[in-house]
């Protein structure tokens, strides 16, 4: 069998008949009540309902590392002498090169 | 910047053709610029006019009437959704059904059918065409019922992009280049495909014929 002439028959035979174009009752009223579900995506509003969503967060966040900081004084304070010592005992060597000169 | 709560349901606005323009017809450009001004009840004109082609279009890719409704539905909402981007230089019609046949490509891929073709799938008066095609080819009509079932039980098997490609080019007679920009494929791409459309249909013919012999 002639495939080629097989294939170029039934092709002519699909267009001869057009699918229908008929439309169920009321449809588009169907797709009007469907609508307001979709919004327009409106992309700075997106993004400004999001940074005001994330302000409260980022408040309490804030305020907690404040307490946090303030109540760790004490220890910060310890911290300043161990670094100082740490300045002391890496600078040493140094002041002691006039001494070798 | 807009507080929370208060959404925003105004879409963005867009360029629209005057009413007397050449591209978008008075009415179009009227309902189109109402529902971009935050209308969607001057939606359902548009939806009313040009629902016909598209189920049209839609009854090409699916049999069952309710995936037909579906697909119709899907290119409404999408349309409505980005009506903001529709920018007149052709008119409303074109654009959508660049959507239309854009949304029918995506139904098939995601309805493919794993199965392959075979005689089994033919009814009596389909293997009946056949028989007489092989035996008598020039007393064979051309607008037999059967062969029309035969062509859509064919393409249901066929890769989504071949299905597509062979439905607007061999079905619905368009050309390369209203293909390329119905679909967004470039005509280069359009002829590639359609040659291995073609020859995946031929395949599928041989071997349906080939089960039939068996």
């Amino acid at each position: 069998m002639d495939l080629v002439e097989l294939q170029k028959r039934l092709m002519t035979a699909a267009r001869t008949n057009p699918p229908s174009d008929a439309v169920p009752y009321a449809f588009e009223k169907r797709i009007i009540a469907r609508l307001p579900d979709r919004r327009f995506l409106d992309a700075w509003g997106l993004w400004s309902q999001t940074l005001w969503r994330a302000v409260a967060p980022c408040l309490a966040i804030m305020l907690m590392l404040g307490v946090w900081a303030s109540l760790h004084r004490g220890d910060w304070a310890q911290e300043e002498g161990l670094a100082a010592d740490l300045e002391n005992a890496v600078y040493a060597p140094l002041d002691d090169l006039g001494n070798v000169w | 910047m807009p507080r929370p709560g208060v959404e925003n349901r105004q879409p963005p606005e867009a360029r629209v053709a005057p009413a007397d323009g050449p591209s978008a017809t008075g009415s179009d450009a009227g309902w189109i610029a109402a529902v971009l001004k935050g209308d969607p009840a001057s939606f359902e004109p548009l939806v009313a006019k040009y629902q016909p082609r598209v189920f049209a279009t839609a009854r090409r890719y699916a049999r069952r009437e309710h995936e037909v409704e579906d697909i119709v539905q899907e290119v409404f909402l999408k349309a409505y959704q980005k009506l903001g981007s529709y920018r007149a230089e052709a008119p409303f019609e074109h654009w959508l059904m660049r959507l239309a046949v854009r949304t029918c490509y995506d139904f098939l891929r995601t309805h493919q059918r794993n199965r392959e073709f075979s005689f089994a799938d033919l009814s009596d008066e389909e293997s009946g065409w056949l028989d007489r095609f092989a035996s008598e080819p020039a007393e064979v009509g051309e607008s037999a019922a059967a062969a029309r079932e035969i062509v859509q039980k064919v393409l249901e098997h066929l890769s989504p992009a071949a299905r597509l490609v062979l439905t607007l080019l061999e079905i619905e007679d368009r050309s390369v280049k209203e293909i390329a920009t119905l679909t967004g494929w470039s005509p280069t791409l359009v002829k590639v495909r359609a040659f291995r459309a073609r020859a995946e249909m031929r395949r599928c013919l041989e071997r349906m014929l080939r089960d039939k012999k068996l």
